[in-house]
């Protein structure tokens, strides 16, 4: 591959028809330039469910994606209501998503926990009534040999 | 198991075209919560779940699962089966409910299945 390829993405909040298309397509991307199929997945996963934030969460937003040869970057940015206790909402289970988010199947409190777990670094950066800005970076070296 | 047997166990309707029925299946989860399904990573399994919406199918793609078997007869919509179709995933609509749609598998020898390490 070449050195950097660079993707954007906007994702519309609320939308939950084409929610998780983009990191679809960065799924499908990084299985065509020979990733490890377990990085691929990590990538994938941790990618979805701070899209599906976005989409629930903030009213939408934007996803930047830097791959290179030895790791992936993702920053997801938007402009919703921020997270008030960043330490409580990483716990498992906790969740403020509402009864129709449930019925959709999230709303587990379990995204920001399965973030930390797939990636290798997670950087959360929000303020209240101003937005949240999650970095999320893979590496090609943990699933190596 | 293969996605075939599968669908002969829980005597299943087939809703996409059925091309990777061979595929071989090694590990189950049923759930209707997505990020529960999306925190154990397993190998090749099948999506047991009574939800049908179209991020049921995208959240299957991420996980690289192959099958999905909506349980008390429920039946998408065909933008769903259509998505579904393009990730190369196969739907099964079986009228058993979940436990017991679980509990056939298991029976017939699909167990859970270890957690690999990522
Ligand atoms: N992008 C975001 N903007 C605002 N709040 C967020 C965002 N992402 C997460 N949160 C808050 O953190 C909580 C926990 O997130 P998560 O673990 O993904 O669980 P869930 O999405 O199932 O509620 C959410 O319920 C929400 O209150
Ligand atoms: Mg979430």
């Amino acid at each position: 591959m070449n050195e950097v390829l660079l993707l954007h993405y906007e994702i519309r909040g609320g939308d939950f028809i084409h929610a998780g298309e983009s990191s679809g397509h960065v799924k499908n991307i990084l299985k065509r330039l020979g990733f490890h199929p377990n990085l691929i997945r990590r990538t994938a996963i941790a990618m979805y469910e701070g899209e599906i934030n976005m989409v629930i969460h903030a009213g939408g937003g934007t996803a930047d994606v830097k791959i290179t040869p030895e790791q992936i970057e993702i920053r997801l940015a938007d402009h919703g209501p921020g997270i008030k206790n960043l330490d409580l909402a990483m716990r498992e289970g906790y969740s403020t998503a509402s009864d129709s988010v449930r019925e959709l199947g999230f709303g587990a409190g379990m995204g920001l926990p399965n973030m930390k777990k797939y990636a290798d670094d997670l950087k959360i950066r929000t303020a209240v009534g101003k937005g949240t800005t999650v970095s999320i970076l893979t590496k090609v070296s943990r699933n190596q040999g | 198991m293969t996605i075939r047997e599968i669908r002969k166990i829980l005597a299943a309707a087939l809703l996409t075209d059925g091309k990777h029925q061979n595929v071989t299946i090694h590990s189950a989860c049923g759930s209707d919560m997505m990020s529960d399904v999306l925190a154990f990573a397993k190998n090749q399994p099948v999506l047991l779940t009574g939800l049908i919406n179209p991020q049921v199918v995208r959240t299957a793609e991420m996980m690289d699962i192959r099958c999905i078997v909506f349980v008390r007869g429920k039946k998408p919509e065909a933008d769903l089966v259509r998505l579904a179709q393009a990730c190369g995933i196969e739907l099964l609509s079986t009228s058993f409910r979940m436990y017991t749609a679980c509990g056939l598998l298991y029976s017939h020898g699909l167990l859970e299945g270890p957690v690999p390490n990522e």
